[in-house]
This record gives C-alpha cells, sequence and structure tokens, in this order.
C-alpha cells in the first residue's frame, strides 16, 4: 500500500522528468536571455572580426569604440548597420534566416586603413 | 542593365580605346542641342597624392606627373579637365592634409589647360567634412554650363556616411527644375549613385534619392571615380562610366574575397593606370570616350 511519502515521491519525479524534457526541447528557451556577443571598434579593426551564430537563433551584438565613430554593416544580412560612437554601447539584434558567411565592414569613413576595416559573420546550423 | 562593352568598342591603337556611348545613342534620341559646338574635356581620377607603398606603385610621386604630361601634350587640347575625386591619400593629421593638397595642386597646375573641375573623394574630405578640401579646392557641389551640356557636380563623400543628404539633394531638385526634360546633363561625382557593390562600400547610401530626381531627364550622362577601374553600367537610361585611378588598381567588383589594391607589375608597369577624354558630340549627344594609359618614361 502506497504512503503519502511514496505519492509525493512519485510527484516530484514527474516534476523533475518534465523539467528536464522541457529544457531539452527548449520549451522555456523563451524565457532565456539572448546571447549577446560583445565586438570592439577601433581604428582599424573589429574584435572579433569573425563572429559565429547559430541559423534562426537571436543574436545581440554589443559594440564599443575604443578610438572614433566607425560604422558596421552586413549589406547582405538584411543590410544592418550600426553607427558605434566611443563611450557608448550600441547594441544590434541579428536573427539570421540562412546559413552562410556574411561580410561585413565599417561604412563611416575612418581613415587611412577604413578599407580593411571588415570582417565576417558565419551563420551555422 | 549592363552595357556589353564589346558592342561598342573601337580599338583605335595601342592601349587606347573609343567606347561611343550616350543617351543619343543608345535611345535613338537627339538632343534639342543638336548644332551646338563639339568638345573635349579629360577625366583624371582617384590620384592620391600622398599615398605610400612600393609594392603598389614605386612610383607614387611620378605616376600623376606623368599623367598631366602626357594630357600636355595631347594634340587636341581639352577645353576643361576634371578630377573627380580623391586626389589626396587621406591622414589623421590635418597638417599633412593641407601639405598633400597643397602639393596636388602645385602639380596640378602644370597642366596647360587651366579651366580645371574639382570635387573631393573620401580621402580628401570624409575626416573633416571637407574643410581642408574647399580651403584649396574650392565648394563642393555646383553646377556649370559648357557649349549646350549642363553639368551638375554631386558632392557624395564630405558626409562621413558616404551619403548626398537631405539639403544637397533639395539643391539638386531644384537645379533639375530649371532645366526641360531633354537638356544634356552630365553629373560629375565621386561614388558610383548606385548600388555597384555595397558589399564593399561601392555605392551612395542616398544615390538612388538621386537617380530618382535625374530619372525623368532623357539625356543624362554620369561620370565618377572611386572604384579605380573602368566601368559602365546603366540605370534605366543613365549610363554611368567609372575612370582608372592614377595611383593604384582595384580588383572588379567582388572577383576576390577583399577589396586591396592590385600589386604592381614589373613586366606591365602602371598597368590598370590611366585617365580618359571624353569628346562630347551636339549633333548625337554621343560622348566618346577614349581610354589612355599611363605610360613610362
Amino acid at each position: 500500500m502506497k504512503t503519502a511519502e511514496d505519492n509525493l515521491r512519485v510527484i516530484i519525479t514527474v516534476i523533475m522528468t518534465f523539467t528536464l524534457i522541457a529544457f531539452a526541447t527548449g520549451v522555456f528557451a523563451a524565457d532565456q536571455p539572448e546571447q549577446v556577443i560583445k565586438v570592439t571598434a577601433k581604428k582599424f579593426e573589429y574584435s572579433p572580426s569573425v563572429i559565429t551564430i547559430k541559423k534562426g537563433v537571436p543574436v545581440i551584438l554589443e559594440f564599443t569604440s575604443l578610438d572614433r565613430v566607425h560604422g558596421f554593416t552586413v549589406p547582405d544580412l538584411d543590410g544592418i548597420r550600426a553607427t558605434i560612437e566611443p563611450g557608448k554601447t550600441t547594441r544590434i539584434r541579428i536573427v539570421a534566416p540562412k546559413t552562410g558567411s556574411y561580410d561585413f565592414h565599417c561604412d563611416l569613413f575612418c581613415g587611412e586603413g577604413h578599407e580593411d576595416m571588415t570582417g565576417k559573420i558565419i551563420v551555422v546550423e | 542593365m549592363k552595357i556589353d562593352r564589346r558592342d561598342f568598342l573601337k580599338l583605335i591603337g595601342v592601349g587606347s580605346a573609343v567606347l561611343v556611348l550616350g543617351p543619343g545613342s543608345l535611345a535613338g534620341a537627339a538632343s534639342k542641342d543638336a548644332g551646338k559646338d563639339d568638345f573635349l574635356f579629360v577625366q583624371l581620377s582617384d590620384t592620391h597624392w600622398g599615398f605610400s607603398g612600393p609594392a603598389v606603385n614605386p612610383d607614387a610621386t611620378g605616376t600623376l606627373k606623368k599623367a598631366i604630361a602626357a594630357v600636355n601634350s595631347m594634340k587636341t587640347q581639352p577645353d576643361f579637365i576634371v578630377f573627380t575625386g580623391d586626389l589626396t591619400h587621406t591622414t589623421d593629421d590635418p597638417k599633412e592634409r593641407r601639405k598633400r593638397m597643397a602639393e596636388a595642386r602645385s602639380i596640378i597646375g602644370e597642366l596647360q589647360v587651366k579651366n580645371i573641375k574639382f570635387m573631393p573623394g573620401e580621402h580628401d574630405a570624409g575626416l573633416d567634412n571637407g574643410e581642408a578640401f574647399q580651403e584649396f579646392f574650392g565648394i563642393t557641389h555646383y553646377t556649370f554650363d559648357h557649349k549646350g551640356v549642363h553639368f551638375i557636380v554631386i558632392d557624395n563623400v564630405s558626409d562621413p556616411t558616404s551619403s548626398i543628404t537631405d539639403p544637397q539633394l533639395q539643391w539638386l531638385s531644384a537645379e533639375l527644375k530649371k532645366l526641360d526634360k531633354d537638356s544634356r546633363i552630365v553629373v560629375f561625382t565621386h561614388r558610383p549613385l548606385f548600388d555597384l557593390y555595397p558589399q564593399w562600400d561601392w555605392w551612395t547610401r542616398d544615390g538612388a534619392r538621386a537617380l530618382d530626381l535625374l530619372m525623368p531627364y532623357k539625356n543624362v550622362t554620369v561620370f565618377y571615380g572611386h572604384i579605380h577601374q573602368e566601368n559602365h553600367h546603366m540605370t534605366g537610361h543613365i549610363p554611368h562610366h567609372a575612370a582608372k585611378g592614377l595611383m593604384f588598381p582595384l580588383p572588379a567588383p567582388g572577383s576576390v574575397p577583399k577589396r586591396v589594391p592590385i600589386p604592381w607589375d614589373a613586366a606591365e608597369s602602371y598597368k590598370g593606370l590611366g585617365y580618359r577624354s571624353v569628346e562630347a558630340k551636339a549633333e548625337t549627344a554621343e560622348y566618346m570616350i577614349t581610354e589612355y594609359p599611363v605610360k613610362k618614361g
């Protein structure tokens, strides 16, 4: 005959199992904070210059400039762009719909090495 | 629509070519300005005075001088000469920027033709909103008329976002309203007004708005620089002709992963560098473009 203690054990086991399945299947994903990737910009480079993200998963790029105003644009990724000003944090949210490699560059003329200020977003499954 | 260059090229000698293009030749429409004089102008671009990089151009201080000597030796001297931007290579130092501009102006002063039109490139104007450029070369957007053709100089570099910006677009709109729809119009600018290759920043952010304003006019041709190579492109009925540079050539749009200068080829010195003359034909509203290489010696 089951005691009250046994019943409680069963209930706890069911709840724990449900919770594990829920995390594994992403039921609670909406409640999780989106991934933030910090990117610094300075003459004439981004760090990191290669950013890997997952297809369809929202990511926040959080930019800071270490010297002057820079731009950031990804023409083939819905033309997303940002102006990165020193002393400010600039955030943009990206949800990449397709896998692939997407070039980005500074689109605010920043000096002699401006043309070299480039990088890549790599979108994986 | 892209122009098939082979349809228009006629070789006329080693290293030179004539490209016959214009609203008249493409649309079959003769301008109402038929009967005005033919004339010749020369376009030089992207001289990048102050650049240093022997692997790219070991004759960085001699190339512009060679081009100027060649223009001076042309049998038919042009009515005017236009420099479509990036006269100087950029520097963070305002003093050095002005020194480069003074030197460039002095060398350009050796041209026999004194009617010279200037506009900035982002290397000249992008770091100080064109302040130093204006001290040496004057205003950055303006119009002038020459033998029946209305010329419009558009500045798409002094704003660091590579935009023409609202005030200048309003000015352009007002200037165009003064003209008949079949006026012959030539636009000079530095960056392409259309989206040539935004992945390499080869566009003007609000260039489409300028093209929208120009589109109702039947006889419009654009000459520009910035991409350091010859390129011919149509947006609707408007042809756009990019000129070679006079410091280093750049690769064709999107042809390589990175937009880096093409290294100097010792076997073919000055390859990819050059300038052009443009003969404006009054009767047919055509522009006969002749490309000239920079030569040794």
